[in-house]
């Protein structure tokens, strides 16, 4: 063994900015942030959004004074660089303060009696120890889950039609799937209205759900044609190869290769019409009393159990409102990861 | 290549094409019966219909007559979009250009995975945070526009009470279309061909230029159709609308005044107490804007499936 110890060698990043600049861009961005809060404290510009709008001010200046000496190219560069961050962050506030809020202002209500009781017995003005919003979810989840029984065999065939029946239509189906999707929540009401609910003369769940489903089924269909892609063209030869014919095929081999992906497009589909609230005030209405039965009379629903809450506007009521969309973001939430759970899967 | 298909086959297609046409036939009801509900109204009033201001319940016994039209409200729609519109786009291409090309990769991924759920939070709790939280801010920058710029007549107002205005309206429905909008202009900047951005630093430009040259003119329809779904959706926002503005059956251009409406808020507001024949009214109001959306999105629908290559 020879005695000279080995020069150890330091792995260099000479791509990734030196300390020193890191260090100096650090301290500049404080420094801003701290001017613009004694802006905010000394002057007549007020509140966060004061402060960010001074904060976004000084930063352009900083930057121009920076590459004052710089060519017309990179002051842009820079420039720009900043004005894209500041609009970004503008574009990403305003849903970012509704997570931050739903989330405060909504966790004093949950209790366990906002999930076991509903307001038979209580008034809304009630505090949050009594009654609770189990009609609601139970109503809602009763509408979302006749919807998707109805949706998703349609959203299904519409996709198995686009990826493998490639009829003469299938330019028009995928057209009026994408036209479909921007019909206004409130027609969907108002043409369920003025069928089923007229025709029975009863508000009901299930008029609710079939209002649902128009919504939910582009969603449907068009994740479903998404996912149907996916399948390798190799896998439906093989399936012909042997001697299948296409419908067994498509029911034997295509489709139950993407069942997860199909789970996806139904879970999707249930998060966009979950919180849905115009097309349920027309078929649906509300109802403080916990209900299951899909056609007899008016149902809660979570999110018109929020609206009414929101409607009384008295200070319980309002909490009540707030936790109703907690229970309703975290649904959402809970669905969108369970999509995107399901949604790996198939991937390879 | 032609395909001989069997009896069974045919059966299957036979079944499939039609379970794919639900969404045709049902979109063909919606129009149908809307407008079958609404036509009296259409032939009572006639083009009155979409240009008058009243919404008047008459009093039964033919002393005040009806008198239904929603011209104020088809305004209030419009204004309303359009404020949204020019709030939502800008800040959307700028969050797309950021998420894409200037947000550190492990902001970017936490961020998209959380605007793909911000898409889907309910109208509903844009509509509660818009009155309980939004309004505080937007009344105060309200009054900072009327000092400013209140000579130009859209930024005047007639009662120095600025809640509740269109202004706050167009706010809150920007932020409820950014999600959407920003998804889809990232989606059509991040297929940008690599090749061409990097040509871009090859020839010794910078990030805004290759942004400049390349990729904003490669995103550009995509995102002109991203910002016509957004059009579309905030032109049918119900509740949001409902929660914060109330109803005035006048035009009002003026966006600070706490005045306005929208159709779809009209027909949440009126359903309750209205007679049948203001009910077929509501209906008939509900048709014009099936048309209307059906419209944007059709045109929105044209140029993004123009601008997207199919794979």
């Amino acid at each position: 063994m020879s005695s000279e110890t080995a020069a150890t060698v330091e792995p260099q990043t000479p791509w990734s900015t030196p300390r020193a600049i890191r260090i100096r861009t650090t301290s500049v961005v404080a420094l801003s942030a701290a001017f613009a809060v004694v802006v905010v404290l000394f002057t007549g510009v007020a509140g966060i959004d004061g402060w960010a709008i001074t904060f976004m001010g000084l930063s352009i200046v900083v930057v121009l004074a920076r590459t004052s000496r710089a060519g017309s190219k990179e002051r842009k560069d820079a420039l720009m660089r900043v004005i894209i961050t500041s609009a970004a962050v503008t574009a990403f506030a305003p849903w970012l303060s509704i997570f931050g809020s739903v989330i405060l202002k909504g966790y004093l209500g949950i209790r366990p009696n906002f999930f076991s009781q509903d307001m038979r017995t209580t008034t809304p003005d009630d505090f949050l120890e009594f009654g609770g919003a189990l009609h609601a979810i139970v109503g809602s989840l009763l509408m979302v889950l006749i919807a998707s029984a109805i949706t998703l065999p349609l959203g299904i065939l519409s996709g198995v039609y686009l990826t493998e029946v490639r009829g003469r239509l299938t330019f028009l189906v995928r057209f009026v799937v994408q036209s479909m999707s921007g019909v206004p929540s409130i027609v969907a009401g108002l043409f369920i209205y003025t069928t089923w609910v007229t025709a029975t003369e009863s508000f009901s769940a299930f008029a609710g759900a079939l209002a649902l489903a128009v919504l939910m089924l582009p969603t449907v269909a068009r994740t479903a044609e998404e996912v149907l892609k996916l399948v390798p063209e190799d896998l439906r030869a093989a399936g012909y190869a042997l001697g299948a014919r296409q419908w067994r095929t498509a029911f034997m081999v295509v489709i139950p290769t993407v069942r997860s992906g199909l789970t996806t497009a139904a879970i999707l589909g249930v998060a966009r019409v979950i919180g849905e609230t115009a097309p349920l005030l027309l078929t649906s209405l509300s109802n403080s009393a916990l209900r299951f039965h899909p056609f007899d009379g008016p149902i809660a629903s979570l999110p018109t159990y929020v609206f009414g809450y929101l409607q009384i506007g008295t200070e319980y009521a309002i909490a009540r409102a707030w936790t109703g969309s907690l229970v309703l973001l975290a649904i959402v939430f809970v669905l969108f990861t369970l999509a995107r759970r399901f949604g790996g899967k198939d991937k390879r | 290549m032609t395909v001989i298909y069997n009896r069974e086959d045919k059966i299957f297609r036979g079944v499939v094409t039609g379970g794919a046409l639900t969404s045709l036939i049902v979109l063909g009801l919606i129009g149908v019966f809307l407008f079958m509900r609404g036509a009296q109204i259409f032939g009572d009033k006639g083009i009155q219909f979409i240009t008058g201001t009243n919404w008047t319940a008459g009093s039964g016994d033919g002393v005040i007559p009806d008198d239904f039209s929603i011209g104020a409200m088809l305004v209030g729609t419009i204004v309303v979009s359009l404020i949204a519109l020019v709030i939502a786009v800008p800040l959307a291409i700028g969050g797309a250009l950021y998420l894409e090309f200037y947000a550190p990769r492990r902001i970017r991924r936490t961020l998209v995975t959380l605007l793909d759920l911000a898409a889907s939070i309910p109208s509903l709790i844009f509509g509660l945070w818009g009155i309980e939280i939004f309004t505080g801010f937007g009344e105060r920058w309200a009054v900072l526009i009327n000092n400013w710029l209140g000579f130009i007549p859209i930024f005047s107002v007639e009662f120095d009470n600025f809640g509740r205005s269109p202004f706050i309206a167009g706010c809150v429905l920007g932020s409820l279309i950014i999600p959407i909008t920003t998804s889809v202009a990232r989606e059509v900047y991040s297929r940008t061909p690599r090749d061409l951005v990097d040509t871009c630093y090859a020839l010794g430009g910078n990030k805004w230029g290759a942004l400049r040259a390349v990729v904003i003119p490669y995103g550009k329809s995509g995102v002109i159709g991203g910002a016509m779904l957004g059009l579309g959706r905030a032109l049918g926002e119900t509740v949001a609308v409902y929660l914060l503005l109330n109803l005035v059956f006048r035009y009002n251009f003026r966006i600070l005044e706490s005045e306005g409406g929208n159709v779809a808020s009209l027909i949440a507001t009126k359903f309750g107490e209205a007679t049948e024949y203001e009910l077929n009214a509501l209906v008939a109001a509900g048709f014009v804007l099936f048309l209307l959306t059906l419209v944007v999105n059709m045109t929105a629908t044209t140029i993004v499936q123009r601008s997207t290559p199919r794979a």
